[in-house]
């Protein structure tokens, strides 16, 4: 026996131990798997020796491998092995092995049930504690129930160290066998008095614990908890007991005035020793008036500390119940928004929230667009935006004095980058422009500007979350038409092509408000004694709408083909010199009244009347296919405001009021009652109790010349000041009639806005954004890339253009398909569901398409990147449907909708008239493509057109904005290489210059002195590139940083060709 | 509660993992590499706490960590724990690492996770702080480490007898 032994401690010393494995680790950095996984062949020889010695050493080497995320499930049992040694070093490496790996779901768990029994009862302390220690990882409902009686009496055990643990186990005990709270529950409330300190922060965490679940059960123990805060030194016991009462005085109003006393004395103890810090905690806890109204100007003492995030987390805490106290430290708050630190600036905001008042709305609203433009992050800059909104609409836009300046704010918006709340944007824009009559002028001609400007919302597939406002601006236009300066324009805007590419329920959108444009127009111009105006406009109406009529979308094909019938009849009435204006606005008249969401239950049911009875049974399938349409449109249905005929008996008429309201109760558009909404339901009981909200708005009194925001926070302080002057004025002589003086502040209600006309909105956004070019409509310039040449192509012979592609940027991208979230219904779904043509190409020498691209790195995503072709059709007959592939390759992928075999082409979401021109999208992991054109009208003949893209370095770089101070560091750090470049006889000037190379390039300019310039890019691999350009008469010098020298090489010899081009 | 305490050097190596709630491995190493790269990028002179977002389950956890030297210390708690008592706690642990080793240094870290266990075994139980006082931890360390000697000697008396 001993012999063994011996043999066995000899083998021991030629095995590694836990020191030696974690030195081999470092031994073994290339090939560190592999060495791993030989070490893991040993172990497993090891812990299949007898040598308990060896077992425990193999299971502590696990420990280590499962930290480095190895699993070591498979030795289970080895380590219930180790766990039940009688030695102790042995017993808490298996404890410690257990605590690590074993979970819930482990079956050799309830193989320990006795071994953890028997350690217990152990007449040593330290197995006791180490299986107390392992028990509380891994405690199971199994475990917990036949272990709580043993646990309950250790928890009377002599020795501190043991009663320490058992107490704190208990919780988890009560976590997992709630059964044993109530007979252990006594003994629980024993050890708050315990003698040992460390067992009374144990009872007094496990209580904390537990009423933080549940406060109520335990707000009999507040007076022994007010002695324990009273007595106790402890720091965490007073912090555990402070956050405990947080939760009581909720419960308990009289706690809370109980609390005062004490709380402040402690605060002054705390605070002049040490622990300073402690303080925000205590205020956020407990909240009485009295105690946070003392504590306040601790808090503001905070700022100085490092702690300011504390101090924001009370104040938030502080706000919610007593706002004013927090208001008067606004500007502390907002010195915080600069805060280099982001936990500070989230906290900072979620303050701004309930400081806002009437007055300083605009200021803080003006700081944070501030921010806004500056946040790097999207993330940070998605949660300013909706910080944003979130303050200016809070309870019913109460703060907002001036809707104009928070339309265009809103407008402004609308131009970040990448933002993904497009879509509350644009229900901000309705809600106002709905609820708010007065604003409607002003809104109206912004959002026509928007339409007008469409493009540059929707050219940049980084920006598709944002063309969700031009939903609401395509509504809002149509909707209230009559305000609008230049119809015919805006109707003009919205049948434009291009508008084909947007997703399918803004085209829906778009259709209908044409329609309701259609007929605002065509008041305007028929009261002209020339009638060819109009009949322009619907000759234009005919010429656009087909486009839709074949669109993808059953919505849109459905409004589409509706309204082409409606104007083509229309303009047959036309021709016939009928007047029938009147009728077309008929279609849409009547006004909308938002309702308020529950006015519905405030309506009784009338009698008889049984609301979960079928009306038709329903059918046996749901058919709920078709998600897209939103219930949104149920509300443009046209309208007649007809009489009501007095002879439908009563039944019948609650019948269709009740159906009505349940259709304006659902619908979204209906939000606050208003009294002209009274009116219409004046039979109905009750209805006087629905809430109406009166908006309370003011206006300027002055026409704003430009829309940027700032300047109402100028207008708004003059007219302030005009109003106070006036104010007084009208105080002293009120003051002689004896009145109060207290009137709102401005009276000049609603009507006043209608007169207003908004003079120079419509050059606004042009005017603002004249340094962002339009990418569609500058890639049409020829030299961009290829044109194909129609005289070229002959029959029967593919045309076939090769260019060379540029290898450098060919590394291995991810195989799979990125789900690039494409809310264009109308592209993807057309692949689904129509058929793809997949017929051997019939050539057909004919005008060929004309195609030009822009190829660009996806911000989003990496590993794509996104190619915008533009399809020219120069032949005279009609092509029906395109459809656009690319041969996958090893390197690059074309980005297919889901479901969509490797070889099928995408189809091309829009129809081409002839010589018209339109462009898509695509997102493409780089390569070849091949476009199909089945052009079809009279003979159905399909061509097929080759071609390959040039893909260029530069195709890979993101334009994205830097600041210079970051500029500055990134060439500080040293890891950019350095080349340079000198350019000869470049004779344009240096504006133009800058200009090229940020939009053939993809750069952005950091900083520009006279006549120097430093630009900033970056690949989609997260290469930075810096270029430093200098011009001194017709030479220019490119100095150019970059961390990866062949794409910096590549950069450079393109910017040099495309300026030798020239 | 505390739910995870985890400690990595500058790179993101872990040194020492401790999850108070179980998760797979994989997920262990997810959460390692998020957690460091949260806590890296931040400046040296920002506060120690960090809303953990989607990291570990939900907005009510915060991140509380502290950098000594090499090593990141990282908690991540839930809105029972108070911040600063979480700083202070992290504060105690390095002193106590720094008692029980003698100059503890990072290679320390490396080569006796087990020991930094045990250590942390004696302040933290099961999620729960067990005890703040340094020299309680120290003498119950000190005590468990003199037993195991004595079993050491005791199995070497053993074996040549």
């Amino acid at each position: 026996m001993a012999l063994k032994i011996v043999k066995g401690s000899i083998d021991r010393m030629f095995d590694k131990n836990l020191q030696d494995l974690v030195r081999g680790i470092r031994n073994h950095k290339e090939d560190e798997a592999k060495y791993i996984s030989t070490c893991i062949d040993e172990i497993k020889q090891e812990l299949k020796q007898d040598n308990i010695a060896v077992k425990a050493n193999a299971v502590c080497k696990l420990t280590y491998l499962q930290m480095l995320g190895y699993d070591v499930s498979w030795a289970a049992f080895n380590i219930v092995e180790v766990m039940s040694s009688s030695k102790f070093t042995y017993k808490r490496i298996g404890y410690l092995a257990a605590s690590q790996c074993f979970h819930e779901s482990t079956d050799v768990i309830m193989l320990t049930t006795n071994q953890i029994r028997k350690d217990l009862s152990s007449p040593n302390q330290y197995d006791t504690g180490v299986a107390l220690t392992g028990l509380s990882c891994f405690v199971t409902p199994d475990l917990a129930r036949d272990l709580a009686n043993d646990i309950m009496t250790l928890m009377s055990h002599t020795k501190p160290y043991i009663r320490k643990k058992a107490v704190l186990i208990m919780y988890k005990v009560f976590l997992k066998y709630p059964e044993s709270l109530r007979p252990a529950f006594p003994r629980l409330k024993e050890k708050l008095e315990d003698p040992d300190p460390g067992v009374q922060s144990a009872a007094v965490n496990v209580i904390c614990e537990l009423a933080r679940r549940n406060p109520k059960n335990y707000l009999s123990l507040a007076p022994l908890f007010f002695k324990l805060m009273t007595s106790s030194t402890n720091n965490w016991v007073l912090i555990k007991i402070i956050k405990l009462f947080g939760a009581l005085t909720p419960l308990e109003p009289r706690l809370g005035k109980k609390l005062i006393e004490p709380l402040t004395n402690l605060i002054h103890r705390i605070m002049s020793a040490d622990r300073s810090v402690y303080i925000p905690f205590l205020v956020a806890r407990v909240r009485t008036k009295g105690e946070s109204m003392s504590v306040l100007k601790y808090v503001k003492a905070m700022f100085v500390f490092v702690v300011k995030y504390l101090g924001l987390l009370a104040m938030s805490k502080i706000l919610k119940t007593h706002p004013k106290s927090v208001q008067s430290h606004k500007d502390l708050i907002l010195q915080c928004l600069d805060d280099k630190d982001e936990s500070i600036r989230l906290r900072a905001l979620d303050l701004l929230y309930g400081m806002v008042s009437k007055k300083n709305l605009m200021e803080i609203v003006k700081k944070l667009m501030l921010h806004v433009d500056k946040a790097e992050g999207t993330t940070y800059r998605d949660e300013l935006l909706t910080k944003i909104i979130d303050i200016c609409s809070q309870s019913n836009y109460q703060y907002i004095t001036n809707f104009e300046w928070y339309i265009s704010i809103l407008v402004e918006l609308t131009r970040l980058e990448g933002t993904r709340h497009g879509h509350l944007i644009a229900s901000q824009m309705l809600d106002v422009a709905i609820r708010v009559k007065a604003i409607r002028v002003f809104a109206v001609a912004q959002m026509a500007t928007l339409l007008d400007n469409a493009h540059l919302l929707t050219g940049n597939v980084q920006r598709k979350g944002i063309c969700e406002v031009l939903y609401a601006a395509a509504w809002i236009c149509g909707e209230f038409s009559e305000h609008l300066d230049n119809p015919t324009q805006t109707l003009e805007a919205m049948l434009r092509p291009k508008v084909a590419t947007l997703p399918g329920h803004i085209q829906a959108v778009y259709v209908q408000n044409a329609a309701k444009l259609f007929a605002t127009v065509l008041k305007s111009q028929e009261g002209n004694t020339d009638s060819t105006a109009a009949q322009e406009t619907s000759q234009l109406m005919i010429d656009r709408l087909p486009l839709f009529v074949q669109s993808a979308n059953l919505e849109v094909q459905e409004r589409a083909s509706c309204i082409l019938q409606l104007v083509k009849y229309i303009q047959k009435l036309q021709q016939k010199d009928v007047e029938i204006a009147e009728e077309v606005i008929a279609l849409f008249a009547g006004e909308l009244n938002p309702v308020a969401p529950k006015a519905q239950k405030k309506v009784p049911v009338p009698e008889g009347l049984d609301l979960d009875a079928w009306i038709n049974e329903p059918p046996s399938e749901s058919e709920s296919e078709d998600e897209q349409p939103r219930a949104i449109f149920a509300k443009e249905e046209p309208k007649h405001s007809r009489p009501r005929h007095t002879e439908v008996d009563e039944k019948e008429l609650a019948k269709r009021r009740e159906a009505r309201k349940q259709e304006q109760a659902n619908n979204p558009f209906y939000i606050k009652s208003s009294p002209s909404s009274q009116k219409v339901y004046q039979e109905a009981p009750g209805v006087e109790h629905i809430p109406v909200v009166q908006i309370d708005l003011s206006v300027p009194l002055k026409v704003p010349g430009l829309p940027m925001s700032d300047q109402y926070v100028k207008l708004e302080e003059e007219r302030r000041q005009k109003d106070r002057a006036d104010k007084k004025k009208k105080e002293k002589k009120k003051r002689k009639e004896k009145r109060s003086g207290r009137g709102k502040r401005h009276d000049s209600g609603p009507e006043s806005e209608e007169d207003i006309t908004p003079a120079h909105m419509v050059d606004i956004v042009t005017e603002e954004m004249p340094e962002v070019p339009s990418r569609i409509s500058n890639t049409i310039s020829p030299s961009t890339l290829w044109v194909f040449d129609d005289k070229k192509s002959s029959k029967h012979k593919k045309k076939k253009q090769k260019k060379e592609k540029e290898e450098k940027e060919k590394k291995k991208k991810k195989k799979h398909h990125h789900h690039h979230h494409h809310s264009d219904g109308g592209g993807e779904e057309s692949v689904q569901n129509g058929t793809v043509e997949e017929e051997e190409p019939l050539p057909v020498s004919r005008d060929g398409p004309d195609q030009v691209n822009d190829i660009q790195g996806n911000l989003q995503d990496g590993s794509q990147v996104v190619v915008s072709v533009i399809f020219e059709n120069k032949c005279d007959s009609f092509l029906k449907s395109m459809e656009f592939n690319v041969l996958d390759s090893l390197n690059s992928k074309l980005q297919r909708p889901e479901g969509s075999g490797p070889h099928d082409g995408l189809t091309v979401p829009f129809q081409l008239p002839p010589g018209q021109s339109n462009v898509c999208l695509f997102v493409i992991h780089y390569l070849l493509f091949v476009v199909v054109f089945p052009q079809n009208e009279d003979s159905s003949t399909h061509e097929k057109l080759d071609f390959k893209l040039h893909f260029t370095c530069t195709s890979y770089l993101i334009s994205t904005p830097c600041y210079s101070d970051a500029f500055a560091k990134l060439l500080e750090s040293g890891d950019l290489k350095c080349s340079s470049v000198k350019l000869e006889g470049v004779v344009m000037p240096f504006h133009h210059l800058l200009a090229r190379i940020c939009f053939r390039h993809h750069f952005s300019v950091v900083e520009r002195i006279d006549s120097c310039a430093s630009m900033y890019s970056r690949s989609i691999q997260d290469h930075h590139v810096c270029l430093l350009v200098k011009t001194s008469g017709q030479t220019v010098s490119i100095d150019a940083k970059c961390d990866e020298p062949t794409l910096l090489g590549n950069v450079l010899d393109e910017i040099k060709q495309t300026f030798s081009q020239c | 509660m505390i739910k995870a305490i985890l400690i990595f050097n500058n790179h993101g190596k872990p040194r020492l993992s401790k999850f108070y709630e179980h998760y797979n491995e994989d997920t262990e190493q997810q959460i390692i590499r998020e957690t460091f790269h949260l806590v890296s990028k931040r400046d040296e002179n920002v506060c120690n706490f960090l809303e953990g977002g989607m990291l570990i389950g939900g907005s009510d956890y915060k991140l509380i960590y502290r950098h000594y030297a090499t090593l990141y210390f990282v908690f991540c708690v839930d809105s029972s724990e108070s911040e600063l008592g979480i700083l202070d706690l992290i504060q105690v642990f390095v002193e106590t690492l720094d008692k029980c080793f003698e100059n503890v240094c990072e290679l320390d870290l490396i080569f006796h996770v087990d020991k930094v266990h045990n250590i942390l075994a004696e302040m933290v139980m099961g999620g729960m702080v067990l005890e703040t006082n340094m020299n309680e931890i120290i003498t119950q360390v000190d005590a468990q480490n003199k037993m195991e000697k004595s079993e050491v000697s005791l199995t070497l008396f053993d074996i040549y007898s």
